[in-house]
């Protein structure tokens, strides 16, 4: 049909699909030119509107842990302190768990079954934060509370993160279920990166008489590292956003303490909580600020892990 | 030494296995509790009635069920649209050095915090309006969808052979004829799944909702403060009476049936056709 | 995907064909009085079915805020606007007292199940961090005869810039000059220790799940959620307990102004609870929508009669009628259009 029209109408169609294509090119550059559009107008608004807090503390703000709507006193220090911490307790129960699982499913699982638990697990990458607040608020606190944090005190309370009131909300649980959000994404990511070692290596190693997991250890994982390294940074990247999660758990104390069961804060629960209520100039203007900052966090860490995943897939194609 | 290195061997195998497991629990355990509180009181009343002030009986979350949908109804006309033709762009018109800043700017509106997305929204919708609407919350989810939908329709479309848009060209087909009536059916699968699990994503989002849409006891409308499922989620579990948490279960347990059912609905499509790389 | 839309689209004509002819109404503000208020909004809506008042409970700053930035048609505040706040407003408001609360401290102490005491200096050291554990002297001296643990004191306030937290701290301001240079008092402060949760609710919500909490909250909170709550000790001496009778006795005294900014912690009256207070509509003096300031004035007036005959079902005092009588005068000023 098409080869009919063709040779029938072929000089009108000469002009009218020049002018299709040329439309068609130019409708969709626009639309490619407007999410060029939205985010500049999203740097726009985040400095215009944290104008008055930025003009008013400098710097400062950075280090500042008066959080005071009274006196108009801010600083951002509580709120990005408990963004890194509980990130970091997130990442630090998430890697490990989420490489042996990613471990399991590239070498050991047979196919099928690696296919179908992968599916399963990227499900738990689809539901939705608040539910995970939800589930947290009514069983993993007082579970906290009853059980494990009096456990790690007993045990571990020399430490100086193992302190502070046992309340079952805190960063010690703000951690944990950030942990279960960001695993699926350390499997997910860190299971291809190792899916795309080459056979060969494996191979060459067992012949030479490794056990399958000095292979994998040894061989595999170093191979795939940066790709593996690019889904933590994935995966801290999503926990340094996440908010509702976290707000539901965290305490919401702005202040700043070294023991993981202290109740914390973060920048994203900060605004949750906060910004409907903003009055002022300078309260918003802060609020605002605050995001800008984890705006910036969150583009050099996700940044970071881009350039990673890209190594890989370049290397991997290398073969 | 063999044996203690086949030993460690077992063991450090045995504990990947366990990790495995244990992740894959979660997900089952969360299903199980949200059925297990929350599948008693779904009932007719839940899904028709009004919220009903604290002490009576009988109230519902209709207008969080409705709202949610007309919010996400609303987003999804917007976000589709602009995310399915700049993936088109990135596919098919690259223009080198213009075509990897795109590619960099909606990986990296895909990775802003949805918060963040929350105080655009906010400050380009519900300060000049004066208050809340549902428009305000689509903008901010169709933000959060368009690089979800440009990332999908780029990949998929990359993915159609050579060969076939060769053809086309051959026969005579004008670039824009290729694309729309051999390149986007041959991707189509992919890029719908990309749709659904995008519409699926925004559609439990909470955060850029506090502060555009907002709640309302009644029914909302574009141009006012809505209620939506995840919001209600968030309020009703935070607050102190029985009968809201109760609430809280059913609704999560509403909303996670509706996300996950849309998972395993894209997935499905998308198995029948290509395996899917990720990234 | 296009069935979904479809749908949308439907339910929304539908919805908006049903929303016709109404006058929605939005409002924000204090959570304090939410249970009276989401009565009266409820009842008034069965009376009068076009007219729909939303109304969001995220504080008093909130209300503030919104009657300020013009995003709500009228705001709800326990504390009374500053000069500085209705300069800021760039338009008249009107406060009209609804009705009286009281603010209680509530607590969840395993294994406690009487009511205990407080007094000013208690309360106020708990809150600064220098009472630290339950079982301190200075708890036990004002209640014999009751087992304190001698657990951490897990304290709960707001997150939110809070009408409820301005009074409770505007009586320990009063009762405590250490409070008052150190903290003051105002809608949100920077508190010296403790957990903080969301609105009214969100404070019940925390005490009622932590062991060894305490929290303040408006009475009805304590009293619908069945957790315990202290009595209080009042300028006389006397260790009272909120109720709709030692919160009105607190009212009694007291003279209103005419602008009905007025604040009556640590009232003087032997019966009367120390931390009452009224809680204000704030109402813009121009409603721009002459449908909308219809139907709110139109509300006021049944808020000063039959509103007030259901605040006691739920353990909010009813207003003195001197001040009703007060209010139904700036009210008629309203309508007639003065600014």
């Amino acid at each position: 049909m098409a080869t009919q029209t063709a040779v029938l109408a072929k000089p009108d169609r000469k002009i009218s699909s020049q002018t299709g294509d040329r439309i068609a090119r130019l409708t969709a550059l626009f639309f490619a030119c407007l999410l060029i559009a939205i985010v500049v107008l999203l740097l726009y608004e985040l400095l215009w509107r944290s104008e008055a807090a930025r003009a008013k503390f400098g710097l400062s703000f950075l280090a500042s842990s008066e959080w005071n709507p009274v006196t108009e006193q801010f600083g951002a220090l509580p709120f990005l302190y408990g963004t890194v911490v509980t990130s970091l307790v997130a990442m630090f129960l998430s890697v490990p768990l989420g490489l042996g699982a990613a471990i399991f499913l590239a070498e050991l699982a047979p196919v099928k079954l690696s296919n179908a638990l992968t599916f399963v697990i990227e499900l738990l990458a689809a539901i939705p934060s608040v539910i995970y607040g939800l589930l947290a608020i009514f069983t993993l606190v007082p579970l906290m509370r009853e059980y494990i944090e009096p456990f790690l005190k007993t045990i571990l309370g020399f430490l100086p993160f193992f302190q502070g009131p046992v309340m079952g909300v805190g960063y010690l649980t703000a951690g944990l279920v950030l942990a279960i959000m960001t695993v699926p994404f350390i499997i997910s990511v860190s299971r291809e990166a190792l899916l795309a070692v080459p056979r060969e290596q494996r191979e060459a190693a067992l012949a030479l008489g490794a056990t399958r997991w000095e292979t994998t250890w040894q061989i595999v994982v170093p191979y795939a590292k940066l790709g593996i390294l690019g889904s933590v940074f994935l995966g801290l990247a999503r926990a340094l956003g996440e908010t509702m999660a976290v707000t539901m758990v965290v305490g919401n104390l702005p202040a700043v303490h070294a023991g993981l069961f202290w109740p914390g804060t973060s920048i994203a629960a900060a605004i949750a909580n906060e910004f409907s209520e903003a009055g002022g100039t300078v309260y918003p203007a802060a609020l605002i600020e605050l995001g800008l900052v984890l705006f910036g966090l969150t583009i050099v860490i996700n940044g970071f892990a881009r350039l990673m995943i890209m190594a890989t897939t370049k290397k991997g194609s290398k073969r | 030494m063999l044996a203690r290195r086949k030993f460690v061997n077992i063991v450090m195998l045995s504990l990947t296995g366990v990790c495995t497991v244990a992740t894959v629990a979660v997900l089952f355990l969360i299903l199980g509790a949200l059925i297990v509180h929350g599948a008693s009181s779904l009932s007719w009343n839940f899904f028709t009635k009004l919220p009903a002030p604290i002490g009576e009986t009988g109230g519902g979350m209709a207008n969080a069920i409705v709202g949610s949908a007309q919010i996400v109804g609303v987003a999804a006309l917007i976000g589709i649209p602009i995310g399915f033709l700049a993936g088109v762009y990135l596919s098919e018109y690259e223009d080198k050095k213009f075509a990897a800043i795109v590619r960099y700017i909606a990986d990296l509106l895909n990775g802003v915090p949805s918060i963040i997305v929350g105080i655009l929204a906010w400050a380009l919708l519900v300060v000049p309006m004066h208050g809340n609407s549902a428009l305000a919350g689509s903008i901010a989810l169709s933000v959060m969808l368009t690089p979800i939908v440009t990332r999908q329709t780029e990949q998929f479309l990359r993915e159609v052979p050579l060969a076939l848009r060769e053809g086309a060209l051959a026969l005579g087909a004008s670039k824009w004829k290729m694309i729309a009536t051999v390149v986007v059916p041959a991707g189509s699968k992919g890029i719908m799944t990309g749709m659904i699990l995008g519409v699926a994503r925004v559609a439990g989002e909470t955060a850029p909702l506090l502060f555009t849409a907002g709640l309302n006891q009644y029914w909302g409308g574009l141009r006012e403060p809505t209620a939506s499922l995840p919001v209600m989620i968030y309020k009703l579990a935070t607050g102190p009476y029985e009968e809201w948490h109760q609430l809280a279960w059913s609704a999560g347990l509403v909303l996670i049936a509706m996300v996950l059912t849309a998972n395993i609905l894209a997935r499905m499509i998308l198995a029948r056709g290509v395996s899917v790389p990720r990234g | 995907m296009i069935k979904e839309i479809v749908t949308c689209g439907v339910l929304t004509a539908a919805v908006a064909s049903i929303a016709c002819g109404q006058t929605k109404i939005n409002a924000s503000g204090a959570s304090f009085p939410d249970p009276v208020y989401e009565r009266w909004f409820a009842d008034y809506h069965k009376a009068h079915s076009d007219v729909l008042i939303n109304y969001a409970p995220i504080g008093s700053g909130g209300g503030v805020k919104g009657i300020t930035d013009g995003t709500t048609d009228f705001g709800a505040s326990d504390m009374p606007m500053t000069d500085q706040e209705l300069a800021a407003a760039k338009r008249k408001i009107y406060h009209f007292p609804t009705v009286l609360g009281a603010v209680v401290p509530t607590y969840n102490i395993p294994g406690v199940t009487q009511e205990l005491k407080f007094s000013g200096s208690t309360l106020a050291g708990i809150y600064m961090g220098t009472i630290k554990k339950w079982n301190d002297k200075a708890l036990e001296a004002e209640n014999p005869g009751v087992r304190l643990p001698a657990d951490d004191i897990i304290v709960v306030h707001r997150t939110d810039a809070s009408g409820t937290t301005f009074i409770f701290t505007d009586y320990l301001s009063k009762v405590s000059p250490e409070w008052k240079s150190k903290v003051g008092a105002a809608k949100a402060v920077s508190w010296p220790t403790g957990l903080a949760g969301s609105q009214n609710a969100g404070v019940t919500g925390l005490v009622k799940q932590t062991p060894d909490s305490i929290g303040y909250v408006e009475l009805i909170y304590a009293i619908q959620n069945k957790i315990p709550y202290g009595v209080v000790k009042n300028s006389s001496g006397a260790y009272i307990k909120a109720s709709m009778d030692t919160v009105s006795q607190a009212a009694a005294g007291v003279s209103m102004p005419d602008d009905f900014r007025v604040s009556i912690t640590d009232a003087s009256g032997k019966g009367a609870y120390p931390i009452s207070s009224f809680t204000w509509m704030l109402i813009p003096g121009d409603i721009p929508d002459a449908n909308k300031a219809k139907a709110i004035h139109a509300f006021l007036a049944w808020m000063l009669t039959d509103g007030q005959k259901i605040a006691p079902s739920l353990d909010f005092a009813p207003l003195p009628k001197p001040v009703v009588e007060k209010e139904q005068k700036q009210l008629a000023m309203l309508g007639k259009g003065a600014h």
